[in-house]
């Protein structure tokens, strides 16, 4: 067993996004999503809680949580960076933008920066691709971007 | 008079959201607000130009405007009559300013279905939405017709399946009716996952009660009164009109129990994708439904009989569903007098990639890829050649020059190698490599492989590995046949549709462009410039000045000489990171 090390507060709101699905096993997913949302990523004992609330085994919630990319089990940045991947992006330099990403930031995708400030992660797609290659920092969304606007984003960040 | 302003994805991005509250703002300064009306609508399509603004009645079709323009398209245009030149599109070819969109090259050889409402409502007001026919399909089955005339309707129309498989809308829902149970479900599938496609998306943010009001007609003709919505988490926007939609219909009685008045029930509930692409196959999707890992199980049985918690589920796609309406409102006569012999009515494509003009349209089937890609697309991007144009996303294919005529529909790309897929149009010029294209799509596919079967989870993974040698000029010939049979293998026995097709990439660029994986493999050249390993970067003596701008750049100290002197690069440490050629203003380093 993990050892516990969430606050009893914060126990109670999950039990309680539980109790507001009627802990119903098929609700799952999107207990998991709620869950995320308020812990900002899934740990096992989130998952250990979410299990019994919903009388699963453990192995059953950790499967889908390793099952689908938008559950993660380590937390992210304060600043999540997400690449887009998708086919328009990439036919328009975004491995690039990657590679400079991890120069400037000094970590591999999936990591994040020992201070605890960016994540950097890919995905496939947010559908703007008229602003092609896209990043996306947080909620906000980067467009037409060349590898020398990689340092000016991070700097606005980290001031 | 009415303003009309994008907040689709794109537009978005693009601060539109700020605009509109400046527009807002002005108008209420101005003591306009009875006069003019600020409004907020789906996607227009044009993404490449967004923000867009349009103004009514006159049509004025306002591009790339930014926040601040705000005030002098209100001052002048609306105040004084006068149209702001610098916002309005810019024909390419004459340079000539056009103010209506209908003349734009972009938007006349379209025809809009699906999008019929899109940049034309608010679609977060049912109003707007019944004012433009709304609803009145639904009307019309539920007191005209039987649920059998409905299906009989949907048959003669000849609509198909706009999710990719391209399977009969009206057989499809006449199956699911005619399974006996208790409870049938409705399901809508928008788990657009392909990447470089968001035609879906637009739809839901643009025109979510097409959706709704397909959703029910649906269950009015099999017999469900539960409809369920998949849909990805990664699409907040269309997730939060959706559910407004969902909450003025149920207000307006045109959800939940008596509908219109008549024993109909019908509601409509959301669920959450996180993330899997497999998750866009049926039985992949029901079991992510039911809370469980999305893994796709074998068919029969088919959904149709046994799916959401093994009762009757109809799933279609989210297109498919927005065609719906219309096609009950004008007739199957009239739907099925738009497109080709076989593919009826028309198809929305995301067009992305090298091209002038991206953004989502809509075409009749059987219109050519050269319309598509020159007319309506504008071209290639900054004047070079066309190369491929890659339809059907990880699963599809890439056409090439000879198939530019060869006019689209769901039986032309699969035998071109291709197939419609849901709709993802990708084009591709002389900079892009095939076989790392390929590679792209694969290491997608390993990525997005359930596991569940042999062929796919490790056939793909060979496959991969087999394109990353080649990529890297290690490859022999012997590998592209092997290429060729392993995705054979992997076609026949692979468990669901995502399996089945991942191979199409490898093979379609394997038999259109033989030549490029000949070359990597006997010359070691990439003729693209795309694939690192094989590239070497030379500095041509007789354009270098001397200027040392590339020795200062180079993160590895490969490239020594004297200032006013010849530069070299030592090819031994080079990393071919490209600074040099990027720091150059004398065109002196080139990639041999």
């Amino acid at each position: 067993m993990a050892v516990i090390k969430l606050s009893a507060s914060k126990i109670d709101e999950l039990k309680d996004v539980c109790k507001s699905f009627n802990n119903d096993k098929g609700e799952l997913i999107n207990v998991l999503h709620k869950a995320q949302g308020i812990f900002g990523y899934l740990p096992a004992e989130v998952q250990e809680i979410i299990a019994k609330e919903l009388k699963i085994s453990v192995a059953q919630v950790y499967g889908v949580v390793s099952f689908y990319s938008f559950f993660t089990m380590t937390p992210k940045g304060e600043h999540p960076i997400s690449i887009c991947l998708g086919t328009a992006c990439y036919v328009r330099g975004a491995e690039k933008i990657i590679e400079e990403f991890k120069r400037v930031l000094n970590i591999s995708v999936g990591e994040t920066t020992p201070d605890g400030k960016f994540s950097l992660a890919c995905l496939r797609c947010v559908g703007a691709c008229g602003l092609a290659p896209v990043v996306l920092v947080g909620d906000k969304v980067y467009g037409r971007l060349s590898a020398d606007s990689v340092k000016e984003i991070v700097s606005e960040y980290t001031k | 008079m009415h303003v009309l302003v994008c907040g689709g994805t794109g537009c978005h991005a693009s601060e539109s959201d700020k605009l509109l509250s400046n527009l807002k703002t002005i108008v209420a300064d101005k003591g306009l607000e009875n006069d003019v009306q600020v409004i907020a609508t789906g996607c227009f399509g044009f993404c490449e130009k967004g923000p867009i603004v349009k103004i009514m009645p006159d049509n004025t079709f306002y591009t790339q405007v930014k926040p601040d323009d705000a005030r002098e398209i209100i001052e002048e245009h609306l105040i004084k009559g006068r149209k702001v030149n610098r916002l309005l599109y810019v024909n390419p070819e004459n340079k000539e300013h056009i103010s209506d969109s209908k003349h734009m090259g972009f938007y006349k050889k379209q025809l809009r279905i699906a999008l019929r409402n899109c940049g034309f409502i608010d679609p977060e007001n049912i109003d707007e939405y019944i004012a433009r026919e709304g609803y009145e399909a639904l009307g019309k089955c539920l007191t005209e017709m039987t649920p059998q005339q409905v299906i009989e309707l949907m048959k003669k129309s000849g609509l198909r399946g706009r999710g990719g498989g391209g399977f009969p809308t009206g057989l499809k829902w006449e199956i699911t009716s005619k399974s006996v149970s208790d409870v049938k479900y409705v399901v809508c599938n928008a788990d657009e996952g392909d990447p470089g496609a968001f035609m879906d998306r637009s739809i839901l943010e643009g025109d979510p009660h097409s959706v709704i009001e397909a959703m029910a007609i649906c269950g009015y003709c099999i017999g469900a009164s539960n409809g369920l919505v998949y849909i990805r988490a990664e699409y907040p926007l269309a997730i939060e009109r959706l559910k407004t939609a969902i909450k003025q219909a149920r207000e307006y009685g045109l959800l939940g129990n008596n509908i219109l008045g008549t024993d109909f029930n019908f509601d409509i509930e959301l669920r959450y994708g996180a993330g899997a692409f497999v998750c866009g196959e049926e039985t992949a999707l029901i079991h992510s439904m039911e809370g469980k890992r999305g893994e796709p199980t074998m068919k029969p049985p088919f959904p149709s009989v046994s799916g959401y918690f093994e009762k009757p589920t109809n799933v279609n796609n989210v297109e498919t569903f927005a065609n719906v309406p219309v096609i009950i409102n004008k007739g199957a006569d009239w739907f099925s007098s738009i497109g080709s012999e076989k593919s009826k009515g028309t198809k929305v494509f995301a067009l992305a990639g090298k091209i002038n003009n991206v953004g989502l349209i809509e075409v009749p089937m059987g219109t050519t890829l050269r319309e598509v890609i020159y007319e309506i697309g504008g071209g290639i991007k900054d004047g070079k050649e066309f190369k491929a144009v890659q339809t059907g996303g990880p699963s599809g294919g890439c056409l090439t020059k000879k198939h530019l005529d060869t006019p689209i529909d769901y039986d032309n790309l699969l035998a071109s190698g291709s197939m419609m897929g849901s709709g993802g149009m990708i084009v591709m010029d002389e900079d892009d490599c095939m076989v790392s294209v390929a590679k792209f799509y694969l290491e997608f596919t390993v990525e997005e492989s359930c596991g569940k079967c042999t062929p796919c989870r490790i056939g793909n993974k060979r496959l991969h590995e087999i394109l990353d040698k080649l990529t890297k000029g290690n490859g022999t010939l012997e590998d592209i046949d092997r290429l060729r049979n392993l995705s054979k293998v992997i076609k026949d026995t692979a468990l669901c549709g995502l399996g089945q097709t991942s191979p199409n990439p490898v093979l379609s660029t394997i038999d259109n462009f033989m030549e490029e994986y000949i070359e990597h493999v006997t010359d070691k050249k990439c003729r693209a410039g795309r694939c690192k390993a094989l590239m070497q970067y030379h500095i041509l003596s007789e354009n270098c000045v001397g200027c040392t701008a590339c020795a200062r750049n180079c993160p590895v100290n490969a490239i020594s000489g004297e200032r006013k002197g010849v530069h070299t690069i030592n090819q031994e440490v080079c990393i071919k990171c490209g600074a040099c050629i990027e720091k150059c203003k004398f065109n002196a380093v080139v990639i041999k």
